[in-house]
């Protein structure tokens, strides 16, 4: 890379430079110079600013940049890149392996995100409140989302372990169910994966959505307890509708965190039994990092990243227009 | 805070005593469900547990053997690497985050909402999907051409710039009375001496939220120290534990105390600093 990429700061600023100080000053030379020498030059927040946008720029943009070109390169190392236009995305979208990890993305993302806000939900509605004991029930329920994920996933390894006498085998046994082979079988491994993933959710999603209840107007509850309203029927017409903005948030951070999942699966199954809970970025990992294809990873990457991007406006645009 | 006031069920202000054994039931099986697992981690940590089916809730003979083979598999190592990332990314980034807040919330300049824009999108650019490229980044550095993999360093830098806390630290230093600042410019104060002893001190709280968060984003990194490390001797501890585990001879006890030990640090955060955790949680979440 060049230097003038790596000071992009410096260069739109040179513009709107004169204007901007101009008017904030009033125009006046000496004034400008006086205040200057107090106030600081105008590439003084720039100064401050500098770290930032350098760490940016190395490992966000240029690294942003450099997947875009490569989607479009055969990349070779040593030999150096040939362009290819865009075959690597006819590759990657002809592939049966991609179409079915883009699959169990949008499966494994879609059940997280729905179990997730619905137990959330319900943890927050059971545990809203005040006092000590619920205040330590609460801290309790959280502490999934600090744990780090690589001990989330060792743990539930061990704790799906697929004979009769795992842990949660045990569990399924005491109500009368038979041994389920958990991530070791290819027609519970989504599932499963699910599972954690939603323990590791809800818990997040309970603390935001106990935040938003605490904006919903009280008196609507009285008026509905007058009025005669039941448990459920205040839920649904006070308090769901209270909540949809924290709805269309959670939503929003879940669905990405979905599209991007990648610790968990490969710390659970890798990708297996059979390719079973193969989803995008375990796979553009191979494909990069042991298969050495980068230019097909990187297209693969590109159009993760167009999904996640699609959603977050699609699901704004929805927003505004709810607003309204 | 206020008052008891209506909630939505109306379950935690039963008294009757249906509606106190419902409240007992309804925590304890959230008790069992969220914190079960993690007590069963805590409790095979300490047992003689040598096959997975024996990981339980229910102790059976306190040992240290677990910790003690850990640690001749070099756990300790890899604990002392987590620290120096985390203690050290955690540096870089609260020094960036605050220098940044700073520019943003306390000066009008040109072209500043380029660089608010160019934060936010940051945001939007989730690190997995930059895997790739960043590897090869960090394998060969722009200009300075330094190779960072297998390094630590390779580990915080990246992590050093991070858009939620120099959101956090801009929406809070935006709060700080202007009147203090020009007391202090015409005072004769300049810019460093107003940002140190004006600014810094009055947004305390402020670095407890993202020293927090910044803690607990650091110390569940996967991916990253998964790209840089080359051998074990760069292993961070959640990285290590998928080493000890494929090892035939670590039983599950001893992956379980190394377990342990990584989450313990971020988990003994949340604890003490609860209260900024929340607060950022929320702000972070719901100010979007």
């Amino acid at each position: 890379m060049s230097l003038d990429q790596a000071d992009p700061a410096a260069l739109p600023a040179a513009g709107p430079a004169a204007r901007k100080t101009g008017r904030k000053d009033g125009g006046a030379a000496s004034a400008r110079r006086g205040s200057n020498r107090r106030a600081g030059r105008w590439w003084t927040p720039w100064l401050f600013l500098a770290p930032a946008l350098l760490l940016f720029l190395y490992f966000k943009f240029i690294p942003m940049a450099n997947a875009l070109t490569m989607s479009f390169q055969e990349v070779q190392p040593y030999l150096g890149n040939k362009w290819v236009g865009t075959e690597n995305y006819s590759t990657v979208l002809h592939s049966e392996g991609f179409r079915e990890a883009a699959w169990h993305t949008v499966v494994l993302a879609a059940g997280q995100t729905a179990g997730s806000m619905a137990l959330g939900l319900a943890l927050a509605l059971l545990m809203e409140g005040q006092g000590r004991r619920l205040g330590f029930v609460r801290s309790a329920a959280f502490l999934p989302v600090v744990v780090p994920i690589a001990v989330v996933a060792e743990l539930w390894r061990i704790m799906y372990h697929p004979t009769e006498d795992g842990m949660l085998n045990g569990i399924l046994g005491m109500v009368g169910l038979g041994p389920s082979g958990f991530i070791n079988d290819p027609d519970t491994s989504m599932a499963s994966i699910m599972l954690t993933g939603i323990w590791r959710g809800a818990p997040y999603d309970m603390m935001i959505i106990l935040a938003g209840l605490t904006s919903v107007d009280r008196g609507l509850y009285e008026a509905a307890k007058v009025d005669g309203a039941s448990r459920t029927q205040r839920v649904w017409h006070v308090t769901v509708p209270g909540l949809r903005s924290v709805f269309s948030i959670l939503f929003i951070l879940a669905a990405i965190r979905g599209l991007r999942v990648f610790t968990e699966v490969f710390l659970l199954t890798n990708g297996g039994p059979d390719g079973s809970t193969e989803v995008v970025m375990t796979l553009i990992y191979k494909l990069g990092l042991e298969q050495n294809r980068l230019g097909v990873g990187a297209a693969g990457a590109v159009l993760l990243f167009i999904a996640t991007l699609i959603l977050t406006i699609v699901v704004h645009l929805l927003r505004r227009r709810e607003s309204k | 805070m206020s008052a008891p006031t209506e909630t939505a069920l109306g379950l935690t202000e039963s008294r009757s005593t249906g509606g106190r054994i419902l409240k007992a039931v309804t925590y304890l099986l959230v008790l069992i469900v969220f914190a079960g697992p993690l007590l069963a981690l805590l409790v095979s940590a300490f047992s003689h547990v040598k096959d997975p089916t024996e990981l339980s809730v229910i102790p059976s003979g306190a040992t240290l053997d677990n910790f003690r083979i850990a640690f001749d598999q070099g756990v300790l190592g890899y604990l002392l690497n987590s620290f120096f990332v985390v203690g050290f990314g955690l540096l870089l980034q609260v020094a960036v985050s605050v220098l940044a807040g700073y520019a943003l919330a306390r000066k009008v300049f040109p072209g500043m909402t380029l660089a608010l824009v160019a934060i936010l999108a940051t945001l939007m650019l989730p690190e997995e999907i930059l895997a790739l490229p960043l590897s090869l980044i960090l394998a060969d550095l722009p200009v300075v051409h330094f190779n960072l993999i297998g390094t630590l360093a390779g580990m915080i830098v990246p992590l050093g710039a991070w858009g939620f806390s120099i959101l956090v630290m801009t929406e809070f230093m935006k709060d700080v009375p202007r009147e203090l600042e020009e007391a202090a410019r015409i005072d004769g104060a300049g810019d460093l001496r107003i940002f140190a002893q004006i600014i810094m001190p009055m947004c305390k709280p402020a670095l407890g939220v993202i020293g927090v968060f910044g803690f607990t984003m650091i110390w569940d990194q996967y991916l990253l120290p998964l790209l840089v490390s080359t051998d074990s001797s760069s292993y961070t501890l959640p990285l290590a534990l998928r080493t000890l585990r494929i090892d035939p001879a670590v039983t599950p006890g001893v992956v379980m105390a190394a377990s342990l030990l990584a989450l313990l640090p971020s988990v003994v955060v949340f604890l003490f600093f609860q209260r900024s955790f929340v607060h950022g949680l929320t702000s972070g979440a719901l100010k979007g």
